[in-house]
């Protein structure tokens, strides 16, 4: 089970991240636990200044813009 | 920094960039697509080599174009439709093909930028060269107003002064990349050149102006106890035909989304080539009226639309003998200041704070107006 946090402030481009996450776990069958953070100041304890961010296992991978579909098949294997 | 994203701001007024509807702006809120893996290299040179090419080929004709398709209607072409159908039939094809090129630039320039690359470099300046290195920054880095929040914390929890933090988030906008390409190509380069310099010029003043005010204390209360994370983002590199295929994804993601509003913004301008008086358009936007330059900021900072829009409109109204510094004060209050950025902001400035900014970039506005209705007779 991963635990994947998204990052942002709910804009479409948070939403659209959180969307591909949930497809891409759901297409290779790896079972997440997907939450996303909106407060700025949780966001800011991430150390990230960049949004949408993705974070799995308490590790920040991403910051800023929409993730390739394939960093994110990356992310679901590591 | 373009308008864009954020929930809070009304969809309505923002029609903007990472949703639905849209403006232009190249911001960084989406470069990405399905890429496949493992595409070769060699490919991304070829394809771009081969658009290029392309488009060098087809843009000298698209003037000789519209005039035939004009010719093939019934229209008189010296008449009032005939001049409106011909400014139609050559500007739109002729903006998309420039936005297309400007993004795809744009898109390929920025992914050597990143906002936590830029964070870091802003980290240890000062203020003055801070002011300068984040205002030109401000224009290279690829970021969007749906992290403007995020980016304040990031920079100014980082220990970049709050002074340097606004010259980065004025030129954001203020210097718009397809503003300025379009300029180039539609004005003329020495207008884009002007452009470009006033515009750092106003975004390194104003910020430096906010920093000695020490306005620290009119941040919002919670923002000073906000503690910034330290993280290390995995190391990525990218290759030249990543890079490439950054500006490709962004031509397809921004192109789709502004090609009706580019298509809005040519409408009017065909309106105003084809059927506003010359001599009522001189004397509302002509260089003697005075006033016309307050009013086109007053008018233009609450709205908001974007870069691909407006300049059409802007084309239409110099080539109808409006002042430039008058038509440029317009678009920069239009593209740098707009409402829905300021609602964003105000989670982390109070009303005052922003009251003041708001009051510094428009009077910097209104000088350039001025200016410019001096410099080009």
């Amino acid at each position: 089970m991963k635990d994947i946090k998204v990052l942002g402030s709910g804009c479409p481009t948070c939403q659209k991240t959180a969307d591909l996450v949930k497809a891409e776990a759901d297409r290779l069958g790896v079972a997440i636990t997907l939450e996303k953070i909106t407060d700025y100041a949780a966001i800011a304890g991430y150390g990230i200044a960049a949004t949408p961010g993705v974070v799995i296992d308490g590790k920040v991978v991403h910051a800023g813009g929409l993730p390739k579909a394939a960093d994110v098949d990356g992310w679901l294997r590591g | 920094m373009s308008t864009c994203c954020s929930k809070e701001a009304a969809p309505a007024i923002t029609a903007s960039c990472c949703g639905e509807a849209a403006t232009v702006v190249a911001c960084g809120c989406g470069t990405a697509d399905a890429a496949s893996p493992g595409v070769s290299p060699a490919r991304w040179l070829i394809a771009t080599a081969l658009g290029a090419a392309l488009w060098i080929a087809i843009y000298p004709q698209l003037e000789p174009f519209a005039e035939w398709l004009v010719a093939l209607t019934p229209v008189d072409r010296q008449s009032q439709l005939g001049d409106a159908l011909a400014f139609v039939l050559y500007d739109l094809p002729k903006v998309m093909m420039l936005l297309v090129a400007i993004v795809f630039a744009t898109g390929f320039l920025r992914s050597y930028f990143s906002v936590e690359n830029t964070r870091r470099l802003l980290a240890g300046k000062r203020e003055g060269i801070g002011n300068v290195a984040a205002a030109t920054l401000g224009v290279a880095t690829p970021f969007c107003s749906c992290s403007a929040v995020p980016l304040f914390l990031g920079f100014v929890s980082a220990g970049v002064p709050l002074g340097v933090t606004f010259s980065f988030l004025i030129a954001a906008p203020m210097v718009n990349e397809v503003a300025l390409g379009l300029l180039f190509a539609l004005v003329g380069w020495q207008v884009a050149l002007t452009y470009l310099a006033f515009g750092l010029s106003i975004a390194v003043l104003s910020g430096l102006i906010l920093g000695k005010l020490r306005l620290e204390g009119w941040l919002q209360p919670w923002v000073r106890d906000v503690r910034m994370g330290i993280t290390a983002l995995p190391d990525h590199r990218l290759t030249l035909a990543d890079r490439l295929e950054a500006g490709w994804s962004s031509v397809k993601e921004i192109v789709a989304k502004v090609w009706l509003w580019v298509a809005l913004g040519i409408g009017v301008g065909a309106l105003i080539h084809g059927y506003v008086p010359t001599e009522l358009l001189i004397a509302i936007m002509g260089k003697d009226a005075w006033w016309s330059v307050p009013a086109a900021v007053v008018i233009g900072i609450p709205m908001y639309a974007g870069a691909s829009t407006i300049l059409p409109i802007i084309e239409a109204l110099i080539a109808k003998g409006a002042a430039l510094g008058t038509v440029l004060a317009f678009m920069m209050a239009v593209i740098a200041l707009s409402l829905p950025e300021m609602i964003i902001l105000k989670k982390v400035l109070t009303v005052k704070l922003i009251a003041v900014f708001v009051g510094i970039v428009g009077l910097g506005i209104l000088a350039v107006g001025y200016l410019f209705n001096l410099l080009f007779v």
